[in-house]
């Protein structure tokens, strides 16, 4: 079996639109037949066939560098993809997202949380390969699975668990719960519960840093990354922005987080063209496809696509493909999933292939990686106990923050703004 | 002097021309003694967005049509010459798409107006105006307020058919987080598109496409580069003591003229003109009510759980005792608009039918 990092299993970059003569000399990958209309989880095993190796010679000539030919130099000069430091920091941070999760399904289990839960228990490789490149005025949008992404934007842990208890000293002070989180601090832009609706905000965050630079002429080089599933890729929204972001050249990362399964539909049996990394030529942007099982792929990817943005050179299209251990939400009895399909992908868990990486590689011990997986227990069991003791927000916090300017809720009988009434802030008034 | 002329043309023997020329140059000296401007309301509108550009550099405006073109109906004409194509966005036809990444950019910190042709196109894009723009102050918890304003023709124009002819006002006065404008005269557009621009919060701002080649006379007041009308608060257009008349848009105009026919049969009525849909300004209308005892709520839309019905509503909770007729609603017909001319004027309120509803107002009394 291949190894973690072995070539065959990496990505494959497409020519950046100036270049058409390379795209037509590009074969469409085509399927084989489907012997049934239910197209059944072990299909999707298949699709990365090595037919799309034989694509490496028609993008030698592209500008953009296949992560390929990187890992194989990498490998060559027998460098190292991570620092010791930077190791930590990803195992770190994926063991977070991972604890955090699994703390999340207990509360819910024990009725400390409530409503939709989506956890992303597996996935954890994508938000740390993307996220941990950001700087904190860089901006992240994402779903209703958005708990690990804050996290890894530096939402603090109690912030997030309080937000999902419901309670005041959440990052949204209890009004938004698990679907919403938001931080202007971190630039973490949502939290949004439609698939595909968050893609048009993070076009448009993308789009006000540029506005910046150009227009306002202030020094800004903040990009946006925007997180969606497979299931968004069939929504119209989806390719109104990327064809914004590729003809305006919009600094964004649009990042699927192909796990193969909306709810209980497979991506197979929704998508025409399973293989959304070549909606983005289609565009005139990069369209890349990795293994988002694997930080370290992902990882180095991600640095490509950020710098790209960075640079001003535009938009590029990343597909991760990566699995959910757990159902759709905690409220999903998750039947339709093949048993063979979920363990093939268990035995490639991110943080045990980035354990093995990191002690194969002598950048850490099991002492130490042991010791982080301690602290962040006691991390998250500190979180569940804050957010157990702080209050649930007050009854004047119903009618606050609907309007930046409260005014907004109009004039009162008496002729005066209702806001200014003493009992709206007490919340017993009436609108 | 006029009575003479008219004495004259009647005995014959003057030539159409000559009381042509008469006619206006009498019209003419009218408005120069007078002193006061005309502005047609598209020039309004125009005139706010490039004052609102010119003073806040984070304004800009997206839209279809609104650059080269100079704007569907020529709302934004000049705008992209003056300012350029950074700050005035054609947009491709993808409203989903340019509505959300207005809101995006309004997160963010930028003042976006974006512009729909018809607000009947706006419902490709609801759940950005609504889910991402008017829900998210509230979700943050105040941490992402949203200063974006949508604007663009509401309502039925001329003969465009069921598609192009509904009235949104009801739908986005339903959700908390947004202001609903919708002016009536030049003085209100200026006015009212000034504040949305400068607000914090989502504002949907409805015309009229009827309305904007309409003139009105504008005050130097409201001429000026910093005018601006509260959010909240309706104009009583004409003071009155018999009947209350509601309304909004372009239905201030035909209430006017009901309430000139009103006044020929000895019904004096109070003409309210809302301006602001959300908030609404009950307490307005409510003292009006206590006022004249006697309510007509005029609308273009559909009927069932329109404005007029929230108006009814309030009045009804707040001030029963003092109503002496039931409370009576001019809507829209409840069928999609129809194409032909005359089955469109029966679909949309009339100047008879609010006459009609006010007598009938006034006659249920004893």
């Amino acid at each position: 079996m291949a190894t973690a990092f072995s070539p065959a299993k990496l990505t494959v970059t497409l020519p950046l639109h100036g270049s058409h003569q390379e795209n037509r000399l590009l074969l469409p990958i085509r399927l084989p037949p489907p012997s049934s209309s239910f197209l059944g989880s072990t299909r999707s095993l298949t699709i990365h066939s090595s037919r799309r190796l034989n694509y490496s010679n028609a993008t030698r000539r592209s500008p953009v560098v296949g992560v390929q030919e990187v890992v194989k130099e990498k490998k060559a000069s027998n460098t190292l993809l991570i620092t010791k430091e930077e190791g930590l920091v990803l195992y770190e941070d994926m063991i977070l997202g991972r604890s955090f999760e699994d703390m999340c399904a207990q509360m819910y289990y024990r009725g400390k949380m409530f409503g939709f839960v989506h956890l992303y228990n597996g996935q954890e490789a994508v938000s740390t390969g993307f996220i941990k490149l950001l700087t904190k005025s860089d901006s992240v949008v994402s779903t209703y699975r958005d708990h690990v992404h804050a996290l890894s934007k530096g939402v603090s842990a109690r912030a997030v668990m309080s937000e999902l208890f419901g309670k005041v000293t959440g990052c949204c002070r209890g009004q938004g719960g698990s679907m919403h989180m938001f931080s202007k601090e971190h630039n973490m832009l949502g939290g949004f519960a439609f698939i595909g609706e968050g893609i048009p905000v993070a076009t448009g965050a993308a789009f006000s840093s540029k506005y910046r630079r150009e227009v306002l002429k202030k020094d800004c080089e903040d990009v946006t990354v925007a997180f969606f599933g497979d299931g968004t890729c069939n929504n119209g929204q989806f390719y109104e922005c990327l064809n914004m972001a590729a003809l305006w050249k919009l600094p964004i990362i649009f990042v699927v987080e192909n796990n193969l399964w909306a709810i209980g539909m497979s991506h197979l049996r929704a998508t025409s063209d399973p293989e959304i990394w070549k909606k983005g030529p289609a565009f005139g942007m990069p369209g890349v496809h990795v293994d988002g099982m694997d930080v370290l792929k992902v990882r180095e990817v991600a640095k490509e696509a950020v710098n790209r943005a960075r640079r001003g050179e535009g938009p590029t299209l990343v597909e991760c493909e990566t699995y959910r251990f757990r159902g759709h939400s905690l409220a999903d009895p998750d039947e339709l999933r093949d048993a063979a399909e979920k363990a093939k992908y268990a035995a490639r868990d991110p943080i045990t292939a980035l354990k093995k990486y990191l002690i194969e590689n002598k950048l850490a011990n099991e002492a130490d990686l042991k010791s982080i997986e301690k602290k962040i227990d006691e991390l998250v069991e500190e979180a569940v106990e804050f957010a157990d003791a702080s209050p649930q927000p007050g009854r004047s916090q119903l009618l606050e923050n609907v309007f930046a300017d409260p005014k907004g809720f109009g004039i009162g009988p008496d002729g005066r703004y209702r806001c200014e009434d003493p009992k709206f802030t007490e919340g017993t008034a009436q609108v | 002097m006029l009575g003479i002329l008219r004495q004259r043309a009647v005995d014959g023997g003057l030539s159409t021309s000559f009381l042509r020329k008469t006619r206006s140059a009498l019209v003419s000296a009218r408005s120069y003694a007078a002193g006061a401007k005309e502005m047609t309301v598209r020039d309004a509108l125009n005139s706010a967005i490039d004052e609102e550009m010119s003073a806040d550099p984070k304004v800009f405006v997206m839209g279809e049509e609104v650059g080269q073109y100079q704007g569907a109906y020529k709302i934004t004409k000049g705008l992209l010459e003056k300012y350029g194509p950074e700050r005035v966005y054609d947009t491709p036809i993808t409203e989903a798409g340019f509505t959300g990444i207005g809101v995006g950019a309004a997160y963010a910190g930028l003042k976006p107006v974006v512009e729909f042709m018809t607000f009947n196109f706006s419902m490709q894009a609801i759940d950005h105006i609504i889910n991402s723009a008017a829900k998210s102050n509230y979700m943050s918890a105040g941490q992402i307020n949203v200063p974006i304003v949508f604007r663009g023709p509401n309502g039925a124009a001329a003969g465009v058919g069921a598609q192009h002819s509904q009235c949104y006002a009801a739908w986005y006065a339903s959700v908390p987080g947004l202001k609903v404008l919708a002016p009536y005269s030049a003085e209100d557009a200026r006015g009212l598109l000034k504040a949305a621009i400068r607000d914090p919060d989502p504002v949907v701002f409805l015309e009229n496409e009827l309305l904007y080649g309409e003139s009105f006379p504008i005050s130097e007041e409201a001429l000026d580069s910093s005018f601006c009308l509260p959010i909240g608060k309706a104009k009583i257009e004409r003071e009155g003591k018999d009947v209350t008349i509601t309304t909004f848009s372009k239905m201030v105009g035909f209430a006017l003229k009901a309430a000139e026919k009103l006044a020929e049969d000895g019904i004096s009525a109070e003409v309210i003109n809302l301006r602001s849909i959300r908030p609404l300004d009950r307490a307005t209308i409510n003292a009006s009510v206590r006022k004249t005892s006697r309510l007509v709520t005029v609308e273009e839309g559909f009927p069932q759980h329109g404005v007029c019905a929230e108006i009814c509503a309030s009045v009804v909770e707040e001030s029963f005792s003092y109503l002496d007729a039931p409370v009576e609603r001019i809507a829209g017909a409840d069928v999609p608009m129809p194409y032909a001319a005359n089955l469109e004027r029966l679909a949309l309120p009339q100047v008879e039918d609010i006459v009609r509803a006010a007598k009938r107002a006034c006659y249920r009394s004893k």
